[in-house]
């Protein structure tokens, strides 16, 4: 195993009285055990795991639209179904993240208003719009592929219930991916206005795929401490090579070029060179200067806003079946 | 005394965890929580959302805030003293050894 | 996707999921003979009430007033696309034609929809009136059907109407927490049920076709009991009344369609007709 096996880095006087309860922490991270909800934990691992699980449910949940925008339109009954199935799997997803933060003092409703009032992050990739049919298959392909590379690991997250929900989360999407493959291969295989189309989407998200890994390991200032406490398990650089190794033979059965010229097979490191990465295009669209931020975010809170006299009316009735059992009683 | 971790009140639709029997033959297992507003909806969103790949037969649900647990401050007062007592394990019992359909 | 080890992966154990292997149904119900041309007409009938109303909830997922019922109408309406599915599988195998030739290459005209399953999403009021009225009509209409002298038919409706059950009791918890929540919920439900209800006497019209088919299809009139029978309890427990006011003249299944439909019709069938002869 490649992990690290040391124990959460402590402060520079490691002389200072370490708590019994810390050191208990510190023994279950080493051993590679897991932590649950009520155990105690360092401040700053709570906050870490909090940022970090509820960004996730939030992915998840915008995730859901660049898709579900073309459930209405999809082109055969099949691939209407299947698109219906995996977006509705993605509410599912985002559903048992939130419940993962909910275990760590952070309720879905606190999330959620965070997130529609912008105060929330979640992964730039869902920025990008999705005009053509063929980005079905290349946000399937690429973008499901690049987060089940990020996501097998934390299915050993320390954190139990991440770890759990990932678990879930990895078997249900066994078949997010090999669908955008199927639909890219069809097009592939189909006209000339199919095949360009199917290019068109892989030029488009091949490199936000990319950046879904995060910054370069020297510039990802939370990696060593989130490795130290074994919620991440290998660096973004790792992952996103990885990742890469897998795409160029897929890429070949598609058809498809990948759009990096400078990619080519280095005998010596036995990896992918690949060309250099827009960062600060990256950064644009984290800061929220993407192509569909804003509709992306609007869209969220217009189905929050426009659901809450349905929640309340659940509320409401709740509370006057209840008095009624009481009276009753 | 504790209810189960995640419950909050200052939330419109409360907590619930979710217990599923896989299949005939064994007991219900803890698979994961939502949200509903009350009992009636909270089973429907179990079915909904832990059987849709045919994963169960049966569901449970319980509100979070009506789930004692133990104190996690008191792990070694609850957790160990079954410590020390392997007379408690068939393992002990090693001079039976050879002996048939013991 | 299964974590195993791959080219790149070199030394690294990079967690572990495993996917479970499981025995997979048919995907569309199927009896392996051709509809006659009438039994064919039905089917679209039928097929065209599901697909229309599946095509209407797909809409829902990502806009749903909370999480748990963005995973909820997905599950319903996924039920009724598979129910489109094997009856368009079934009355094209008449003309030769696949599911997706019917659903995409027809023209308003040649549908066959019934103008309830037409009506718009609207607010989720009157999402769940429509799902209330069809789904207590699908329910005895497939109760009855389950005894078809059609097997393909019978067999379809065995399948589906234990989903039709369950969209029947989705749709009866909502209204009762619709009507007896708040006074804006109350409100809406009142509102929505009310423009929905002149959609209901066209589901119990009794066409030419009807006759012709004898022992295959249900008569829609001999359906109208049970539903009211089914339906009044629930809108009386929901302190609600069967509204009373216009009646829909109807005529989906003479191609006489509501205003909705071109238009839903015009976003089901856009790309699919940008590609003629493409497969997908």
């Amino acid at each position: 195993m490649t992990t690290p096996a040391e124990p959460y880095a402590l402060p520079a006087e490691a002389s200072v009285e370490v708590s019994a309860e810390e050191h208990q922490f510190n023994e279950l991270i080493a051993a590679d055990s897991r932590i649950e909800p009520r155990d105690w934990m360092p401040e700053a691992y709570r906050k870490t795991l909090v940022r970090q699980i509820s960004q996730h449910a939030n992915s998840e949940i915008i995730g859901m639209q660049p898709e579900a925008n073309w459930i209405t339109r999809a082109p055969s009954l099949k691939r209407k179904a299947i698109l219906m199935a995996k977006v509705q799997d993605e509410a599912g997803h985002g559903l048992y993240l939130y419940s993962a933060a909910q275990t760590l003092g952070t309720s879905r409703d606190e999330m959620t208003d965070a997130l529609i009032a912008g105060k929330a992050r979640y992964s730039s990739i869902f920025n990008y719009p999705s005009p053509t049919w063929a980005d079905m298959g290349a946000i399937g392909w690429l973008v499901d592929g690049a987060a089940i590379c990020n996501q097998v690991p934390l299915c050993r997250a320390s954190y139990g219930p991440y770890g759990r929900a990932m678990v879930r989360i990895c078997k249900e999407e066994s078949f997010h991916q090999r669908q955008g493959f199927e639909i890219l291969l069809e097009l592939m295989n189909g006209t000339p206005a199919q095949r360009e189309m199917a290019q068109d989407a892989v030029n488009r998200w091949y490199w936000p795929a990319l950046q879904m890994f995060g910054p370069p390991d020297n510039d990802s200032p939370n990696s060593a401490q989130s490795m130290a406490w074994n919620i991440k398990r290998f660096s973004n650089d790792e992952l996103r090579q990885r990742f890469v190794g897998m795409c160029v033979p897929q890429a070949e059965v598609l058809g498809v070029t990948l759009p990096d010229p400078d990619l080519r097979y280095n005998e010596e490191t036995k990896q992918y060179d690949m060309g250099e990465i827009d960062w600060t295009e990256f950064h644009e669209v984290l800061a929220g200067r993407g192509p569909a931020n804003a509709r992306r975010l609007q869209r969220r809170r217009e189905a929050h806003e426009e659901g809450a006299w349905v929640r309340e009316a659940a509320v409401a009735y709740a509370r006057k079946q209840a008095v009624a059992a009481t009276a009753v009683a | 005394m504790m209810s189960a971790p995640g419950t909050s009140e200052k939330e419109i639709w409360p907590l619930w965890e979710v217990f599923v029997r896989a299949s005939r033959g064994i007991s219900h297992t803890h698979v994961g929580s939502l949200h509903a507003p009350d009992a009636t909806l909270a089973v429907r969103n179990a079915r909904d959302l832990y059987t849709r790949r045919g994963e169960g037969v049966s569901v449970w649900v319980v509100p979070a805030d009506a789930i004692t647990t133990s104190d996690p401050d008191a792990k070694g007062a609850f957790f160990e003293s079954p410590a020390g007592k392997n007379y408690r394990h068939a393992s002990y019992y090693s001079k039976s050894e050879g002996v048939k359909h013991l | 996707m299964t974590e195993t080890s791959r080219p790149g992966a070199a030394t690294a154990d990079h967690g572990h999921v495993e996917v479970d292997s499981v025995v997979l149904s048919a995907e569309l119900v199927e009896g392996g003979s051709v509809a006659s041309h009438d039994v064919a007409e039905y089917a679209l009938w039928l097929g065209d009430d599901a697909l229309v109303i599946a095509q209407q909830l797909g809409w829902w997922i990502s806009r749903a007033p909370e999480l748990e019922e963005d995973v909820a109408l997905g599950n319903i309406g996924l039920d009724l696309l598979g129910h489109a599915r094997s009856l368009l599988h079934y009355a094209g195998a008449e003309s030769g034609r696949s599911e997706d030739d019917l659903a995409y290459w027809r023209d308003e005209p040649q549908f066959r929809s019934a103008h309830l399953f037409e009506q718009p999403n609207g607010d989720f009021a009157h999402t769940i009136a429509r799902q209330f009225i069809a789904a207590h009509y699908l329910f005895e209409l497939y109760t009855r059907l389950q005894a078809s002298g059609d097997a393909t038919l019978a067999a379809i409706a065995a399948k589906s109407v234990k989903e039709v059950d369950y969209h029947r009791d989705h749709a009866v918890q909502w209204i009762l927490r619709l009507a007896l929540g708040t006074d804006e919920s109350r409100r809406r439900m009142v509102t929505g049920l009310s423009d929905l209800w002149p959609y209901v006497d066209e589901l119990f019209v009794d066409e030419p076709l009807i006759d012709r088919l004898e022992g295959v299809a249900v008569r829609p009139s001999s359906l109208r009991q049970a539903f009211d029978e089914a339906i009044v309890p629930v809108l009386a427990e929901a302190e609600l009344d069967v509204p009373r006011g216009f009646i829909s003249s109807g005529g989906g299944r003479g191609g006489r369609h509501s205003e909705n439909l071109g238009f839903i019709l015009a976003e089901m069938q856009v790309l699919a007709r940008a590609h003629p002869g493409a497969s997908w």
